[in-house]
């Protein structure tokens, strides 16, 4: 029961609810790529402006679980006014946070409620859909992301 | 060949007794987070009575040998148990004899077969019919073949309750139809298609009818006979069975004209360098050491199937789906896809405001297990505008406290994705 209110967490529920930048694509977008996870039909398109190595707008569209979205959303919020180094290093973090269990490499602010989904193992994927999507579009891969 | 009479009907026997039948299934007496275990996820595979696990664990204590290779004493227990496993698989499904079984690993397999030894024959421009309800393991090796020989893939529509379209199968029909596929029970949708009348039609054009069985033996009386299947697949472990094992029926005529799936040991009459003479069916088509111990296991699970009385196990399953479609279309905000009037007990739903993975998870921790995602039936997602939906699927083992459970999961899911 507890561990399902921390994978639910308010704020992951808020950014499910509500999704920041969502179905926003920046007019002076420049990156962008897709990503999908085949196992349970989450996919989303990510679209990044990126000026002087800074990402100064962000946006995405496309569909999944509260997890996915939320953490998506959550991403495009962190991301969005940094330069491209320091949201490589936060993609880093997250995933270490995702990925491995317990503390963060770096301090991560609201990002942190994605801990909870560290106890749920077949719903990591959802977690770090929307951020590898995010990091092929700074790498400008034309390709699609697939989390197999 | 004349048909094995069939077994005449017992008497009426009581209602199956529950408690009883759930002793048979290990795996259901557990926790799962702290839960008495719920399992909803039978049409992904079902639980193996204690039947089925003791006739494998006794093959291989005592008769594992290799089969139709041996001379000795387990050698011939063990071909003997083979052997019988698949009379046992000929007259469940009430084929001729049976030659007409051939043993695979599951229905996918089966598939593969048909497409690939009876495919072999079609030619450019041969027409497969296909229809917008198959799982993909009816649609791929349709269309591997439509890459490799220039074959028609035609796919007979089905309409917003989930039944097909009929109406439309004969305009599809040619004379170039060499055959026509079809899911007996949908896995994401729970309707069940009327193969008879598909298969007069298909008959009636001059094409085959093969026949996805996965989901339907465990749960309706197959004739392969009655409903006018030429091929007809199925998976052991959705029917109690072991997993690894499956079988393909095919009519002795047409197993004949088959080319060899694959080649090896088993399936051939004589070999040398120059040219290979093939064993006739079903060796033909088993090709290496087949999986004795999951026939085994199979044989075990129809006789389990037999013993607790097909009649009783429909009566039951039908009073549970009425109850749980009863139950369901009581919820708010929940929408149950696909609304035959002839189903499988097979509750495919959507929950507004909650995506089919999350209801999963939630309902996991309350230790209920159900499936959520696309049922590998991308073109029915596809045809509701679903990425996915969340199933809940029946078996004879499950009760209405279950159902209970499940709406309460529900109400659940709703607490915590709604706060
Ligand atoms: C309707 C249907 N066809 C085919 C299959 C494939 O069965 P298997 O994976 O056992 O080969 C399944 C099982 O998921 C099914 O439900």
């Amino acid at each position: 029961m507890n561990d399902l209110r921390a994978l639910y967490e308010d704020v992951i529920l808020d950014h499910n609810r509500r999704p920041r930048n969502f179905q926003h694509k920046p007019g002076g977008a420049n990156h962008q790529a897709f990503g999908f996870n085949p196992l349970c039909g989450d996919e989303f398109t990510v679209y990044l402006q990126v000026e002087n190595n800074i990402v100064t707008d962000v946006g995405f569209e496309g569909v999944g679980c509260a997890i996915a979205v939320a953490s998506t959303s959550l991403m495009t919020e962190a991301i969005k006014g940094k330069p491209i180094a320091e949201v490589e290093a936060l993609f880093q973090s997250v995933h270490h946070l995702l990925t491995h269990k317990g503390e963060a490499a770096a301090p991560l602010g609201k990002l942190a409620v994605l801990a909870g989904v560290h106890e749920f193992p077949m719903r990591i994927k959802c977690a770090t859909l929307g951020w590898h999507v995010m990091k092929a579009a700074i790498e400008n891969q034309h390709e699609t992301v697939c989390t197999e | 060949m004349t048909r094995p009479l069939a077994a005449p009907r017992p008497p009426t026997r009581p209602p199956l007794d529950l408690d009883a039948v759930r002793a048979d299934f290990p795996c259901l007496d557990q926790e799962v987070h702290g839960q008495p275990l719920v399992y909803l996820d039978n049409a992904a595979t079902t639980q193996k009575p204690q039947a089925v696990i003791a006739a494998m664990a006794r093959y291989y204590a005592h008769d594992n040998a290799n089969v139709h290779r041996g001379v000795h004493a387990l050698a011939e227990r063990a071909t003997e148990a083979y052997e019988q496993a698949r009379a046992k698989v000929a007259h469940f499904l009430h084929a001729a004899e049976a030659a007409e079984i051939v043993f695979v690993r599951g229905t996918t397999e089966a598939i593969n077969l048909v497409a690939a030894s009876l495919g072999n024959r079609f030619t450019a421009g041969d027409e497969v019919v296909i229809t917008e309800m198959e799982h993909h393991s009816n649609i791929v090796p349709w269309q591997l073949l439509r890459d490799r020989l220039g074959i028609c893939l035609k796919v007979l529509p089905m309409d917003d309750q989930g039944c097909l379209r009929l109406d439309k199968l004969d305009a599809l029909l040619t004379e170039r139809t060499r055959l026509v596929a079809v899911v007996h029970g949908s896995n994401a949708l729970g309707t069940i298609n009327p193969v008879r009348e598909i298969a007069t039609r298909a008959h009636a054009a001059g094409a085959l009818l093969l026949v996805d069985g996965a989901q339907a033996v465990a749960h309706l009386e197959v004739d392969v006979h009655a409903m006018g299947a030429d091929f007809y697949a199925f998976s052991g472990h959705k029917v109690y069975g072991p997993m690894g094992i499956g079988c393909l029926y095919g009519r002795r005529e047409l197993l004949e004209q088959m080319a060899p799936y694959q080649g090896g040991g088993e399936m051939i009459r004589h070999v040398t360098f120059e040219e290979t003479t093939y064993a006739p069916p079903p060796a033909r088509f088993e090709a290496g050491t087949p999986n004795v111990a999951g026939a085994v296991g199979l044989a075990a699970a129809l006789d389990y199937l037999d013993s607790l009385g097909r009649e009783r196990i429909a009566a039951h399953e039908q009073d549970l789906l009425a109850y749980g479609l009863a139950q369901l279309a009581g919820l708010t905000g929940v929408r149950l896809i696909g609304n035959a009037p002839e189903r499988l007990g097979i509750l495919s739903m959507v929950i507004a405001g909650a995506h089919p993975h999350d209801v999963a998870t939630i309902l996991d921790r309350d230790g209920i297990a159900i499936r959520a995602g696309h049922h590998c039936a991308h073109p029915v997602m596809d045809h509701f505008h679903l990425p996915a939906t969340a199933r809940a699927s029946l078996a004879l083992y499950n009760r209405r406290a279950e159902i209970d459970r499940l709406v309460a999961g529900i109400h659940h899911v709703q607490e915590v994705l709604g706060r």
